[in-house]
Order: C-alpha cells, then sequence, then structure tokens
C-alpha cells in the first residue's frame, strides 16, 4: 500500500445521510474488472442520467469542484453492503480522504485497508465544513495525518481522533497482511490449543 | 482452558465469551488477531485469489473453508454455470466454481442440491455451530448468529486475509441489548419485529455495535426466525447480531452434515450451554420492544429504517424531526412515487419477490404458501427458495404446487432479485414487493422501487396486486 501523504486539495461537499455502497458503485457494475479502473462508475446513477450524461444538479459534476480529494459526506456514509469496489471507485476517482460524522463499519474497514483515509469529525462541524465548501467551491481542506488534524479554509484546525494501528498502517503504508504473516507461529499455537479444547471442528 | 477464560471474574456477555475464546493476541493499541473458525466465500473472490497468487501465498486452511456461488448466478429453470454468458460475470463465477475447486476448498457447486444462498447454506449443512467465529465478504453475515455464533461481513481485502492466515485484525466493538418482550400478534413474523426495531433505532443506530437480541419473544423463534432477525443487524449498522444458543438451536443444528456426532456432539453441547450473558454483565446500550405493538411492517421508502405498519401510512415530510430528516424524506418519496399520507395499502405493485437470505428458507415459504393457498396472484411473482435442499423439502411438502396453481413462478436457488447483479432485474420505475433486505435507491435495478416486507405479506401484495395486511388472510382466523 502507497504511504499516506499529506494532501493540500479541493473538497467537494455530499450533504445527504445514509449514502449506501449501492449508490457509490450500482450493482451492475460489481463485475468490471479492478485494474481497468471503476471511476466512471463512482456515484453512477448519481452522476448521470439515462442517457449517459452527467447530471448538471449534481455536485461532484461542476467544473469547480473539479479534481476533489477530499470528500465531506453526511451521516453514516458507506453503509449496506461489503463491497470494497465503493472504495476502489472512490480512489480511481481520486478521493483520498472521505469525512463524515460517521461510516458504515465494513465501509470504513475497507477505506482503511486501501489507504483512503475515513475521518469522523462532529456533525455540526461537518455541516459548517459543507456550508464553508458550498460557499467558497474549490476550497481546499488540508489534511495532515501526522498530526490527525484538518485544516479547514481560513485556518481553522480540527482535530481528529484516529485507531493508532491504523495510522500506522497508512502512515507507512503498511498492509495488516504482511504483520500477520509474521505471527505465524502465535496462529498455530493457537491451531494447536484449539484443537484440543473444542475437538468437534 | 485457553482463551476461554474470562481475563477477570468479571460478567461477561454472548459476545464477550466468544471473542475472548478467539483472540490470538492483542496489541497494547487494543487490535486484536482473531481466529477464524469457518470462512464462507462466493463469487466475490477473485480479487483475494489474486492477491493470494501475487503473494505466492495459498489458502491456509481449505478444511475451514466453504465456497459456494449465489451473487452472480441466474434463477431459472435448468440453468447452469453456462448460462452466465457474460464474460465479466462468467469471471466472477469462475472465482468458486473453478479457482476455489482447485485450491482444494469444498464447493457447493451449481447443480448440487447443497447450493444454495451462502448465509442460509451455512446453518443448513451445520457449518454455523454455537461459539464459532465466522466471516464471509458480505454484509448480511450476520445471519450466523442466530444460532450463537460471532459471525460478520468484512471485505475483499480482508477475505485474501483470512484465507492466507485464518485470522482477522479488529477493534473490540461496543455492545447493544435489544430485548423483545411480549407476545406478538397474529401475522407479525421475525421480519417484521427487525424492520420494526431498524425504524426505532435507525439505519445508523448500531454502527459500531453487536447486538444480541433477547427477551421472550426471541426465544419463541425459531431458528430460522432468529436467522430472519440477526440478517438485518447490518440496516441497522450493526456488523453482527446473535443470539444466545438454547434447546432450539441446539436441536436445529443436531444431525448436520457438518455439526459434531456421538461424543463430541455432547462435549460440545457441554461448551455451548455455557454461550449466554451472565446476569450482571453490562452493554454500551440497551433497547427494549414489546412486541405485541407490533404489526405487519412495510417500507415506504429507501432506506431501512423507513417503515410503518401496514395500516399505517406513507409519512408527511412536514412532521420530520429536522431539516436533514424532511430533506431524506422528501428524496426518498421522490423516488418512491409516493404523495404523503397514502394509506400504504393503497400502493399497488408491479411484481413480488419471495427469496434472499432473509427470508428464502422452508418456514418463510410455508407462511406464504398459507397465504396463497387456493388464491391467484394478480401481479408476476417469483418464488426463490435459499438452497437446493429447500426447494426439495418445499416440494416435498407440495408447496410449489400451491404457488405455481397461484401464478408464482418456482425458481432455483440464488440471491437473484435481492442483488441486482445476475440479470434479475426489474425495468425502471415498477414497484416491487420484496422479502429482501434492502430498499436501497436503485437495488432490484435502476430507478425500481423496493417495498420490504415479510413473506406472508409478500403473498398477501401478490394476491391483491397492491401492498396488503395479511391479517385477515390467514387461515384459521
Amino acid at each position: 500500500m502507497e504511504r499516506f501523504v499529506p494532501i493540500d486539495a479541493k473538497a467537494v461537499p455530499l450533504r445527504q445521510a445514509d449514502i449506501d455502497t449501492d449508490q457509490i458503485i450500482p450493482a451492475r457494475f460489481l463485475q468490471k474488472p479492478r485494474e481497468a479502473g471503476l471511476s466512471d462508475y463512482l456515484f453512477r446513477d448519481l452522476r448521470f442520467d439515462d442517457l449517459g450524461i452527467a447530471r448538471t444538479d449534481f455536485i461532484l459534476n461542476r467544473p469547480e469542484y473539479a479534481g476533489a480529494r477530499v470528500l465531506v459526506a453526511g451521516r453514516n456514509f458507506g453503509c449496506g453492503s461489503s463491497r470494497e469496489t465503493a472504495v476502489w471507485a472512490l480512489k480511481d476517482y481520486g478521493f483520498r480522504v472521505v469525512i463524515a460524522p460517521s461510516f458504515g463499519d465494513i465501509f470504513r474497514n475497507n477505506s482503511f485497508a486501501n489507504g483512503l483515509l475515513p475521518i469522523v469529525l462532529a456533525k455540526d462541524v461537518v455541516e459548517d465544513l459543507q456550508q464553508t465548501l458550498e460557499l467558497h467551491p474549490g476550497a481546499h481542506l488540508q489534511v495532515e495525518l501526522e498530526r490527525s488534524e484538518v485544516v479547514a479554509p481560513g485556518g481553522r484546525i480540527l482535530g481528529f481522533e484516529i485507531d493508532a494501528f491504523r495510522k500506522q498502517c497508512l502512515l507507512q503504508g503498511l498492509d495488516e497482511l504482511g504483520l500477520t504473516l509474521s505471527l505465524e507461529p502465535h496462529i498455530a499455537a493457537f491451531e494447536r490449543r484449539t484443537a484440543q479444547d473444542r475437538p468437534w471442528l | 482452558m485457553t482463551g476461554g477464560m474470562p481475563a477477570t471474574g468479571n460478567p461477561r456477555t454472548l459476545f464477550d465469551k466468544i471473542w475472548d475464546q478467539h483472540v490470538v493476541m492483542e496489541r497494547e493499541d487494543g487490535q486484536t488477531l482473531l481466529y477464524v473458525d469457518r470462512h464462507l466465500i462466493h463469487e466475490g473472490t477473485m480479487e483475494p485469489f489474486a492477491t493470494l497468487a501475487r503473494r505466492g501465498l495459498s489458502v491456509r486452511r481449505t478444511d475451514r473453508t466453504f465456497g459456494m456461488a449465489d451473487h452472480f448466478v441466474p434463477t431459472f429453470a435448468g440453468r447452469t454455470a453456462d448460462s452466465v454468458v457474460d464474460p465479466e460475470a462468467r469471471a466472477m463465477l469462475d472465482s468458486i466454481e473453478k479457482t476455489a475447486v482447485e485450491q482444494g476448498i469444498t464447493v457447493y457447486r451449481l447443480g448440487d442440491p447443497r447450493q444454495g444462498i451462502v448465509h442460509v447454506v451455512g446453518p443448513e449443512q451445520g457449518l454455523t455451530l454455537p461459539g464459532l467465529l465466522m466471516v464471509c465478504g458480505d454484509s448480511h453475515t450476520a445471519t450466523h448468529g442466530a444460532l450463537g455464533a460471532l459471525a460478520f461481513g468484512i471485505g475483499s481485502t480482508e477475505v485474501a486475509h483470512v484465507l492466507a492466515t485464518q485470522t482477522l485484525w479488529q477493534r473490540r466493538p461496543k455492545s447493544m441489548r435489544i430485548s423483545l418482550d411480549g407476545v406478538s400478534g397474529a401475522g407479525v413474523t421475525a421480519k417484521d419485529l427487525i424492520l420494526a426495531i431498524i425504524a426505532r433505532i435507525g439505519a445508523q443506530g448500531a454502527v459500531g455495535h453487536i447486538i444480541e437480541y433477547a427477551g421472550a419473544a426471541v426465544r419463541r423463534l425459531s431458528s430460522e426466525g432468529r436467522m430472519t432477525l440477526c440478517n438485518m443487524s447490518i440496516e441497522a449498522g450493526a456488523r453482527a447480531g446473535m443470539v444466545a444458543p438454547d434447546d432450539t438451536t441446539f436441536s436445529y443444528v443436531a444431525g448436520r452434515a457438518h455439526a459434531p456426532q456421538g461424543d463430541a456432539w455432547e462435549r460440545a453441547l457441554r461448551a455451548w450451554r455455557d454461550f449466554h450473558t451472565d446476569p450482571d454483565a453490562r452493554f454500551d446500550r440497551e433497547v427494549h420492544l414489546d412486541v405485541a405493538d407490533v404489526g405487519p411492517m412495510v417500507t415506504w421508502g429507501t432506506s431501512p429504517d423507513q417503515a410503518v405498519s401496514i395500516d399505517g401510512r406513507v409519512p408527511d415530510p412536514a412532521r420530520a424531526a429536522d431539516s436533514a430528516q424532511r430533506a431524506s424524506w422528501n428524496a426518498a418519496l421522490d423516488y418512491m412515487g409516493l404523495e404523503p399520507g397514502t394509506p400504504m395499502d393503497a400502493i399497488e405493485v408491479n411484481h413480488v419477490f419471495i427469496g434472499s437470505c432473509t427470508n428464502s428458507r422452508i418456514e418463510d415459504l410455508r407462511l406464504a404458501a398459507q397465504v396463497v393457498a387456493g388464491r391467484s396472484a394478480r401481479v408476476p411473482a417469483w418464488v426463490v427458495p435459499g438452497s437446493g435442499l429447500i426447494k426439495r423439502q418445499a416440494e416435498a411438502e407440495g408447496l410449489h404446487r400451491i404457488f405455481r396453481s397461484a401464478g408464482f413462478e418456482w425458481r432455483e436457488p440464488g440471491c437473484s432479485m435481492c442483488v441486482g447483479m445476475n440479470g434479475e432485474i426489474l425495468a425502471p420505475g415498477m414497484r416491487c414487493a420484496s422479502t429482501s433486505n434492502r430498499n436501497f435507491v436503485g437495488r432490484q435495478g435502476k430507478g425500481v422501487r423496493t417495498h420490504l416486507m415479510s413473506p406472508a405479506m409478500a403473498a398477501a401484495a401478490a394476491i391483491n396486486g397492491r401492498l396488503a395486511d395479511v391479517r385477515p388472510m390467514i387461515p384459521g382466523r
């Protein structure tokens, strides 16, 4: 996994609550090979009409937000299905950070596994940010993971909490699998113990 | 004993007991490496297998991994793997039908009567047992918690991690107990209870929590009913839902293909009887619901928490709690093509789907058939059994004849119209009464409007061509 480096980039607000992973990437695109890139399918039915023409009223399509790398979303973002393609589509589109008052649990885990940083901020803080970004389209946010800080337009510093393990993995570009493989003796010992305790398995 | 003993003498929850027993190691920062007893896989395993191949790894415990195709398979009569002609979808299917088989994993292939929806087949084959830690790359893995297992959905990267190491890193979640007391009325099933719970606590109400369902009304549910209850925990935001195992559980599990037999059964049973929450154990959150207050439920919107009783009406956004809720209700009503104040039982439907990992078990089919018997469907209606064995059982009981003579289609097992990724979708603007678990925008096809309900209520919708109260239609009333 690539290291997570500090970001200073455009941010786009998406106010709707409960954006589920079916909306992030509809089921009909789940068979698309990952290598080909999934950015075209991100928010597909929100971004494009039935004829495949970009909906001008959808905020991601507004030119001022082109190139945004931070998404400032509503409550329970990424709820629903466990599809990791939702995270891949966000990353392929260019997003590196999603800020929301809360996330679907599986989506949040999938985000960490792919170097997409999910940041939880209080609901009123997120709504403030959204309003600022609506009033000043194209404004930048800075995200500094090392210090666990978001710098809002105008310089206000918003601290966030993050699991120390997740932070370390992101900053160093570590993946969990490599770490776990090094713990093989512990796993084997566990298996020996449970074979005695639970022989019916 | 090892991990099974409490670290301190503190009273523990059912969840604590299972978690503690599966800790391989815990880091100082709280991240915990958990051992996975059984791992279920489906067509979404192409990417994980590719990861293993890229890193030169193999499946660590092929004997703990079981696979079957369910998401991408069509369910028409006579379907085979070759029915999947789209090369991209076929590649997904082959991750199970070919790659998993080559890896030495037990796979219930298409045509095998044991094939079916992964969350139906796990319990049915005795792969799901009390006290196990189970995972699957699917958010409805919580289903298996109905038998007293700790089971949760994971993403693709995590599937690769489990295949390679049989373990998973997790941080201990918060706990929530939902106590269901009282006696439910006729026509009220586990599906109605879970829809009522989600309506009460919200689609994000249990984010970060594991739910234990408790109380007299849960004890009275069959194991199948408990599966329906646990299945939709994710629709309340919880990764897992569980029910403490009891005699209902043990008699469900006894004799199943992968359940312990003989002396091992006796030994297992002794261990399983300890899987309950200690009397003084504390939960981070407690919710109580009197099931006598719950009627047959239907959803009106595009989030599973947007549900009311069938004798209710489409809510008015003017009465929403705040501006955010008003915006969300307005968007939902716009998508659903509904006017505020419309009686729920006045809403006409174009299609009925009885199936999915929520409601495709034998009990579900019996309840639906009871409503259908001697009547005719006014709209196209599908019944998709959850597994080949359930299909056989239903046919042995003559249920398929009841459905067919009422004009229902009797189909092969799979996820079908619940997931929208196997070609089984409806046309834009159509309205479906569905026993599945998600009424999300576009879930059953672009622009399709989904109303969630129980199998009996879906049967009633088929007979009436509109959403209908099943209670007057139940025999003996």
